[in-house]
């Protein structure tokens, strides 16, 4: 999988918060239809690394390339026109808005209905409303929240908010999505769930995946490749083996007494 | 939400007090709104205005409509006592009450402090003191507040069957002794002639009048008490079909009253209601701004004002005409240009603010529009734009040979512009673009990460909400006939803002609503003067307090409200198990 052509590079790039360098200089190599995996002790700077490549905010240095073409200098919006999709750490649903119209969010860039064809009613925006509602509902069935469309974000149980992001983003048909750590809070067989829906999107749906993860078991099951940050530095990458082995990735958790998750 | 904690808080607290703190809050609440009444200067105001002629004035029926309130107040806040007990506590509430007013009689009759509150004049303590000396004076006000607090406490604990008629009837008489004037200049037909003259005179409402109302009240709600179920049992028995029809037949009804009302009401309901319309359409407007992409805009009387500046430039034959064609447009050919001004005028305006978030939003907004009317006004833009002097002789609209220049019906082009208006908010409101706005009002950077372009979708709401305006302000050019910098004040933004929020933010019939209270109402209580500010100021703070969603709240903060709450008791329920 590892030999697959480059979806997402990025070059020496460099973030800091006032004097805090929350990445520094780091090089990422993203292959097509490969799960990759970023992991780090609390504060390393992984959900950093997915706020640069979204662009929340502007780089110090270094440049991201989305296939070959540069999107460090784009609007969020761009870059999601692009192809990239991403959930959150805590999850950030339209929680006042219902399930459906969550993913119909998720599809605006791929919706053609302009407002006036929506006042006016024309025939062609009513037919890709029609047509967007469809499959939206479809994403809903294909995420396990059949039946649930018409249910406030806010109202959903932990573990269906998480899905419903990630049905949001897919609504977004992206080439790469972001997940930022969507197995936290669940227990043991709803991770194992997990590992196996995102393998899915990835052997289905042919979507690139870039991870963060804390659980070990998770990232060392499905990873194609890892790669280990502290203090905003790569320290090691490779396939899940070589970091497993990796003494500097061993060192990095013992401060964190994270060693017990490695075995 | 914060809103409804408090209010229970209240609640809660109510419960451990003890019998005469209560007692003795409900007789402050009570007095306390009478004296204020009397220091503010409405009592001297209001005992002017017969509700009843030569009997009642509205100054008696404030007094008695209060203490009866806390009489009624103290029975349902002291769920423990038995009801004659209850009964018994109205009485001293209403005694309390009357002791805040003899004070109040004592003071006025002893010191002159006219110099500090110029409403309490001998005129005002002749009228309190019913005539008699200051200390029977008081004996007297503290009986009969005893009394009147006996009787709410009373009503209050009577069964329902005598309650709800006798409050209906008594509200009724009220409201037509209170709107006696407005009733009487609805009723100019020979037809209606007998009617009239039994019920009014030009003083007011005649006793025979106040207790045929009274008795009509009670009668039609005694009979809705007794027979309302059955009524509506009936009706449900029937089969779908024929329960649409009947539902159709009264909306079909209730329209058609809707329509003729001005016409056969006169023209001042007609101002009123067409004013009413013009907020209605700002409201919907601004409600696409605030409502539904939460951007909270209080400059938004100057695409209002843009709308009527555009018409006036166009159509008005003065020196500041601009002449497209060979004449001046007529109003028609001029609304385009007026709503793609505005239309102009809200980009120019959202660009500045694209990067302002919350609560800075609305003093930017308040700035931007402040500084659009200071340009008019300016020197610099006068030859243009006539600054002060503002711009005169607006035509009115024609149609074909027919005229528009009685304010009804300049009412009935406000109601089908109103109407289309609520139909493109509704179809804007549940199509992609309305959907992008909810998500940038909940989460601004989660949505542009969806792909939605901020830029487009913000100045599209700053733009379309703006169109609505200008239609409204396009209206209003013709309604005055000239128009003027200061017809444009930041109030004018307020009280948009106000009205959308007490209909309820986000919800469409809330903004017919809340126009209604808001400036409806203040229209019709035109003859008391500053005073019925007073009333809105009250309004506003009673309405927060109690329906903290508006009068009309939209489904989607229903929901909210509803997950809140149930929130909130999880909340409690834990919080209860840990103490
Ligand atoms: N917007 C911001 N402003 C200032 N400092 C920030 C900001 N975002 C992140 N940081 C800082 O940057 C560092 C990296 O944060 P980041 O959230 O990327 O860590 P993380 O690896 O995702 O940690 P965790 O495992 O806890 O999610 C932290 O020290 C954090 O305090
Ligand atoms: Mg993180």
């Amino acid at each position: 999988m590892t030999t697959g052509q480059t979806l997402l590079k990025t070059n020496a790039l460099t973030k800091r918060f006032g004097g805090l360098v929350a990445i520094d200089a780091l090089d990422l190599d993203v292959k097509e239809r490969s799960i990759h995996s970023i992991i780090g002790p609390n504060g390393a700077g992984k959900t950093t690394v997915f706020n640069c490549i979204m662009n929340f905010f502007p780089i110090e240095g270094g440049e991201i390339r989305l296939s070959e073409e540069r999107i460090d200098n784009m609007t969020p919006d761009r870059v999601a026109f692009r192809g990239v999709g991403r959930t959150y750490q805590n999850i950030r649903l339209f929680k006042n808005m219902s399930s459906i119209e969550n993913i119909l969010v998720g599809m605006h860039m791929h919706l053609k209905s302009r407002w006036w064809g929506a006042v006016l009613r024309s025939r062609h925006s009513r037919a890709d409303e029609k047509k967007a509602v469809e499959e939206a509902t479809r994403l809903l069935q294909y995420v396990g929240l059949r039946g649930k469309g018409d249910v406030l974000a806010r109202n959903l149980p932990y573990g269906d908010q998480r899905k419903l992001e990630i049905a949001r983003a897919l609504a977004m048909k992206p080439k790469l999505l972001m997940l930022d750590e969507p197995t936290a809070g669940m227990n043991p067989s709803e991770s194992l769930e997990m590992v196996g829906f995102i393998r899915g999107l990835r052997d289905q749906l042919g979507i690139t995946i870039l991870l963060i993860e804390h659980h070990m078991p998770v990232v060392m099951g499905m990873s194609d490749t890892v790669t280990v940050l502290d203090h905003g530095t790569k320290i090691s990458e490779g396939p899940p083996d070589h970091v497993k082995r990796d003494k500097k990735v061993i060192e990095a958790y013992l401060g964190q007494s994270g060693v017990g998750h490695m075995a | 939400m914060s809103f409804e904690i408090i209010a229970s808080s209240f609640q809660h607290k109510d419960i451990e007090q003890s019998q005469l703190r209560r007692t003795l809050k409900c007789g402050a609440i009570g007095g306390g709104t009478v004296v204020a009444l009397c220091v503010f200067g409405l009592i001297n105001q209001f005992m002017e205005r017969w509700i009843i002629e030569n009997l009642l004035s509205l100054a008696h029926a404030a007094f008695i409509g209060i203490t009866l309130t806390v009489g009624a107040l103290i029975a349902i806040r002291s769920p423990k006592l038995s009801p004659a007990a209850r009964i018994f506590q109205g009485f001293l509430v209403g005694m309390v009450s009357g002791v805040f007013l003899s004070i109040l009689i004592l003071i006025m009759a002893t010191f002159d402090i006219r110099n500090m509150f110029v409403s309490l004049s001998p005129k005002l303590l002749m009228f309190l003191s019913y005539g008699f000396d200051p200390y029977t004076a008081c004996a007297v006000t503290i009986i009969v507040g005893g009394v009147l607090g006996l009787i709410g406490a009373a009503i209050r604990e009577s069964p329902p069957w005598l309650r709800k008629p006798l409050i209906t009837g008594l509200a009724t008489a009220f409201f037509i002794g209170l709107f006696a004037e407005l009733l009487q200049l609805a009723m100019q037909y020979e037809t209606v002639d007998p009617i009239r003259d039994y019920m009014f005179t030009w003083e007011g409402q005649t006793l025979t009048g106040a207790i045929t109302m009274f008795v009509l009240g009670f009668v039609l709600s005694l009979f809705w008490v007794m027979r309302g179920k059955q009524v509506m049992a009936n009706h449900r028995a029937k089969s779908h079909a024929s329960q649409r029809s009947i539902r159709y037949f009264l909306y079909a009804i209730a329209i058609v009253l809707f329509l003729l009302f001005p016409m056969a009401a006169g023209s001042f309901f007609g101002q009123v209601l067409m004013l009413v319309g013009l907020y209605v359409l700002m409201g919907m407007g601004l409600n696409l701004e605030v409502g539904l992409a939460g951007l909270l805009d209080l400059g938004f009387v100057a695409f209002f004002a843009t709308g009527a500046y555009t018409i006036a430039l166009f159509t008005a034959d003065n020196e500041h005409l601009i002449l497209l064609i060979d004449r001046p447009l007529t109003w028609w050919e001029a609304l385009p240009l007026a709503m793609f001004a505005s239309l102009m005028m809200g980009l120019a305006f959202g660009i500045p603010v694209l990067k302002v978030r919350g609560d800075y939003l609305a003093v930017a907004t308040m700035g931007l529009g402040e500084i659009i009317r200071v340009v008019v006004l300016s020197d610099m833009a006068s030859p243009l734009l006539g600054g002060s002097q503002g711009l005169l002789h607006i035509p009115r609209p024609w149609i074909g040979d027919f005229e528009l220049n009685d304010p009804i019906h300049l009412f009935y082009l406000t109601l089908i512009s109103s109407i289309i208006a609520a139909y493109f908010a509704w179809a804007l409101e549940n199509s992609r673009l309305g959907r992008a706005w909810m998500a940038i009002r909940e989460d601004e950077d989660v949505g542009q990460a969806l792909g939605i372009n901020l830029v487009n979708v913000k100045l599209l709401a700053y733009g379309l909400g703006a169109w609505f305006a200008g239609l409204a302000g396009a209206i209003f050019a013709v309604m005055l006939g000239s128009i003027f910098p200061h017809s444009f004040q930041l109030l004018i933004s307020i009280n948009i803002l106000a009205l959308i929020i007490v209909g309820g933010i986000g919800s469409l019939p809330g903004v017919v609503v809340g126009a209604l209270m808001l400036i409806g109402t203040p229209e019709l209580l035109r003859e008391f003067g500053e005073y019925r500010f007073l009333a809105y100021g009250f309004v506003l703070i009673v309405m927060m307090r109690v329906k903290p969603l508006g009068l009309w709240p939209s489904a989607v903060r229903k929901r909210e409200l509803a997950a809140a709450a149930e929130a909130e008791a999880q909340m409690r329920a834990t919080s209860g198990q840990k103490a």
